[in-house]
């Protein structure tokens, strides 16, 4: 097998446990569907660190580029108000 | 001492213990990184279940024996583990087909264990059902991904079932003490988990678009009576070297 046919790089997701939120781990190769699952199986949760995987193609996520970012996310640093922190919350409200 | 439960632990142990060695092997030299640490985990699996069956062994035997003495010290004639698991790691599909023959037949014999009446058995076999059925979805989807391959992997993964089938018979061999404990409820018979085993391996077989062997001229002689292939004794030699050169060593 060449260097480089390695297989598609999935990115792994875990939900530690039922009604989570996935989080990125890591990334893995692999030919296909069933061999990331597995992999990502045998890759990620061998401490019992989930219980739900999901993966996604590397190739299919959208993301936003490192040279976007002044244009993208240093307006919003000057717009305190944004914050939801000019409100008193009464006692009894919790979990806030 | 019961001679018949005591052999079949070891029957059950060996087997799991010779086929995590030959997997450990392995270890570092698999296609890519992925597959290293998941056919290590599988091997790791087997090592744990044949901890069991030989520390309840060596519990059975009750004279200071414990399941290191039994892995490391015992002489080849003394193992019962069956020809296939002794089969060297010829190519990755020789590895892959030696591990679905298999996993197909632990999964059979295990979830009939976890009925045993005894106890102890039937507990190592709840537990190891679980890590045996993924073994088995991890090689069944390997016979498939490398039958519906290449050219390559087609022929390759072929002639690894075609060599690997003469021993298959052994799977299906009602040793003396699994015919004795199974009148108890205790073993299950070997020779009863046929049927459905051949129809899980040519399923997967034939939806991988290979062919069932036949006309096999079977082996005739049986790890399970202690007589074995000739990659044993220096599987064992290896195996066993360190803690023969070095009796009282710990780690």
């Amino acid at each position: 097998m060449s260097e480089d046919n390695q297989g598609i790089l999935w990115e792994v997701f875990l939900q530690p446990k039922p009604g989570r939120p996935f989080k990125h781990v890591g990334s893995l190769h692999a030919y296909d569907k069933k061999m990331a699952m597995t992999s990502a199986r045998d890759l990620y949760t061998r401490r019992g660190e989930g219980k739900g995987i999901w993966l996604v193609k590397s190739q299919d996520i959208v993301s936003s580029h490192p040279e976007d970012g002044e244009a993208f996310f240093d307006p919003s640093n000057d717009k305190v108000y944004r914050h939801p922190t000019f409100y008193s919350i009464p006692d009894g409200v919790k979990h806030i | 001492m019961n001679h018949n439960l005591f052999n079949y632990c070891l029957q059950l142990g060996d087997t799991s213990l010779i086929l995590s060695h030959r997997i450990a092997e392995y270890c570092s030299k698999a296609p890519h990184l992925e597959e290293d640490l998941a056919i290590t985990n599988v091997g790791l699996d087997l090592l744990g279940q044949a901890e069991s069956f030989l520390k309840y062994a060596a519990e059975i035997k009750n004279d200071g024996t414990n399941e290191d003495d039994l892995a490391y010290r015992r002489k080849e004639k003394d193992f019962k583990s069956i020809h296939l698991s002794e089969i060297p790691n010829f190519d990755f599909a020789f590895i892959i087909t030696r591990q679905f023959l298999i996993d197909a037949y632990n999964s059979l014999l295990f979830s009939k264990l976890s009925e045993s009446n005894d106890e102890t058995i039937s507990g190592i076999a709840k537990k190891s059902i679980k890590e045996i059925r993924y073994h088995l979805q991890r090689s069944k989807e390997w016979i498939i991904r490398l039958g519906q391959g290449t050219n390559e992997s087609n022929k390759r993964i072929q002639n690894a079932i075609d060599e690997l089938w003469m021993y298959t018979n052994e799977l299906f061999y009602d040793s003396e003490s699994e015919i004795e404990l199974s009148k108890e409820g205790t073993a299950t018979l070997s020779s009863a988990l046929e049927k459905e085993w051949r129809n899980i391996t040519s399923r997967t077989i034939l939806e991988a678009g290979l062919s069932v062997p036949e006309n096999i001229h079977y082996s005739l002689q049986y790890g399970k009576d202690g007589i074995h292939t000739e990659h044993l004794g220096y599987l064992l030699a290896e195996m066993q070297h360190l803690p023969l050169l070095y009796p009282d060593a710990k780690w």
